[in-house]
């Protein structure tokens, strides 16, 4: 059976992210797992609960030192090496962009933002905003598909993978946008945005920054990710990394909560795919009651409170 | 510096937006058409730019004939003139061939610096950037929300998962940036007369010398099979707050086994 190339997503703050779980699984449909794994720390005992039979390493300061394209030209090799049937990256930005260098070193067909890999390489997308769903496919070199975090459910299937170091031989000009300078922000306990099951999101109605208090807090109860709408943002209520929508993250969540927020199409492109919506808005009017299953018409300072109260006493 | 601002002519995000039932391809022709939002921070950035340290700011664009209106939209906000790349072999060109035409303009533009939109509101592909940098063999600094210029040294500050990365390129490199970079002015009435008299260069496949069967459905990567609307979620229960709405909230969660 021929391999199936994971390209690993992985943080030295969380270790391996769900979605490189998800890959692992749609990857057992294709063919052979094999992950790819760039960077020096060892993800193999995770990467083998969920099926990856052979690991590729590759590290050193060639792959850490600079943006992606190292690590595009490392896998443009393995690729031409070892001839796979599938090449299936997260569809984050450093995901799509590998993606697309390997997709013109190798002159083949890209697929981005799948939430569905079939057997035959044919990938389902959402696109528009959620409102349409297309079926693609590579028709030229093999399927390069880059897939949505939170679209598969991940399940395991013990492997004992194998490790083989890659040597990593790039050229200057692979070595030309230099990282000179990586920091870290606190970011807490809480789930990674697009990774997480639960978000709860706070938009222009919560008012201020000092409010958004309020969102975290139900956030922390529920487990959940904070997200912020692009009037909250663009008021200064809320970092932009945070953003829902259009301009910033897409999320797919079991459960949505949306405060605060009017729903406008420009934040329910980011997430209207989610499951599950509920919502708390003073404006009846508002369109983000024409997408939630459960929604509240009233003040969020009153209705928040108490739901928080409420979450607490049923733990 | 000479500064290439690329500029794409997408739907409205605001309105629906639709497949063409004929081909698979985004329906251009009846959707409201405007420039990709982030493209107009890229314009602004161009400017910033130019202001500062001199220079040319030219607007690229590749796209069907009506895509001229984004491109005077675009030269109204101050850029000096504009290239439009159109040919009806284009129609139904992959991201793989988009890139192989807008890089054999820019190998005629001679840019030391290519700014672009982080990512366009219809595809939201976000490779285009890294595609160019790979066939152009220059550095690629993406997702920037501030670019410092120092001589033919480009600094980028980019947001990422656990914080932010400062990255350094030397000129010439392709720079994609997020509206958290600035603020775009709007075009004045001087800037929008001003528009209508600028060149805008003219180039199809042939003057580009790209062989028009490695692009458009003749040259596709990748082919969509089948499309169609994905139904609309439906409304579910809305209470109004009594005293209670937190509570009835919760029961909700619970009866969906979120508490």
């Amino acid at each position: 059976m021929a391999e199936v190339l994971v390209v690993v997503e992985a943080s030295a703050a969380s270790g391996v992210k769900k979605v490189t779980l998800e890959m692992l699984t749609v990857a057992r449909s294709l063919g052979s797992v094999s992950a790819v794994v760039f960077g020096s720390e060892d993800h193999s005992a995770r990467l083998g609960e969920f099926g990856a039979e052979k690991i590729y390493a590759a590290s050193g300061d060639d792959i850490d030192g600079y943006l992606v394209a190292p690590k595009a030209t490392v896998l443009a090799d393995l690729v031409r090496r070892v001839q796979p049937a599938a090449v299936l990256l997260g569809s984050t930005q450093e995901g799509k962009e590998i993606a697309g260098r390997l997709a013109v070193k190798l002159d083949n067909g890209l697929l981005t933002d799948a939430v569905e890999v079939a057997a035959d390489g044919t990938a389902t997308q959402v696109v528009f905003a959620g409102s349409a769903i297309v079926k693609s496919k590579v028709t030229r070199g093999l399927p390069i598909v880059t897939l949505r975090p939170n679209s598969v459910t991940p399940t395991p299937a013990a492997a004992s993978p194998q490790v083989e170091q890659l040597s990593v031989t790039v050229s200057d000009v692979d070595k030309l946008a230099r990282i000179s300078e990586r920091v870290a922000e606190q970011k807490g306990s809480r789930p990674e945005l697009t990774e997480a099951s639960i978000v709860v999101s706070g938009g222009r109605g919560v008012g201020n920054a000092d409010n958004f208090k309020l969102v975290e807090e139900t956030a922390d109860l529920l487990g959940g990710a904070v997200g912020a709408s692009r009037a909250a943002v663009d008021s200064g209520y809320y970092p932009h990394q945070y953003q829902v929508g259009q301009t910033g993250k897409t999320v797919s969540p079991q459960l949505y909560v949306a405060l605060g927020i009017s729903g406008a199409i420009q934040h329910r492109a980011g997430m209207q795919t989610s499951k599950t919506i509920v919502a708390v808005n003073k404006d009846p009017e508002a369109p983000i009651f024409e997408l939630a299953d459960f929604g509240v018409v009233g003040d969020l300072f009153k209705v928040v409170p108490q739901a928080n109260e409420e979450i607490r006493k049923r733990k | 510096m000479n500064i290439v601002v690329l500029v794409k002519q997408v739907p409205d995000s605001g309105a629906e937006r639709t497949l063409s039932p004929a081909d698979n391809t985004v329906e251009r022709g009846s959707a409201s058409n405007v420039i990709n939002e982030m493209d107009e921070y890229a314009i602004e950035e161009a400017l910033k730019i130019k202001e500062a340290h001199g220079g040319e700011v030219t607007v690229l664009t590749m796209g069907p004939e009506r895509a001229a209106e984004s491109i005077r939209k675009a030269l109204s906000m101050g850029p000096d003139k504009a290239v439009h790349i159109s040919d009806e072999a284009l129609h139904g060109s992959c991201a793989v061939a988009t890139s192989k035409v807008l890089a054999a303009a820019l190998g005629t533009l001679n840019a030391d610096l290519i700014l672009c939109g982080a990512e366009s509101t219809d595809g939201r592909v976000q490779v285009m950037p890294h595609m160019l940098a790979e066939r152009l063999g220059v550095a690629a600094l993406t997702g920037a929300r501030k670019l410092t210029v120092d001589g033919g040294t480009l600094t980028v500050e980019r947001q990422t998962e656990e914080g932010y990365e400062v990255v350094t390129a030397s000129t010439p490199a392709v720079v994609s940036v997020w509206d958290t970079i600035n603020e775009p002015r709007y075009p004045s009435f001087k800037g929008i007369m001003a528009a209508k008299k600028k060149p805008v260069q003219a180039l199809t496949l042939a003057d580009l010398g790209v062989p028009a069967d490695e692009v458009g459905f003749a040259g596709a990567t990748s082919a969509v099979l089948e499309s169609s609307k994905r139904p609309p979620r439906s409304a579910g229960t809305k209470i109004t707050d009594e005293g209670d709405g937190g509570v009835r909230l919760v029961e909700f969660l619970a009866s969906e086994k979120f508490v």
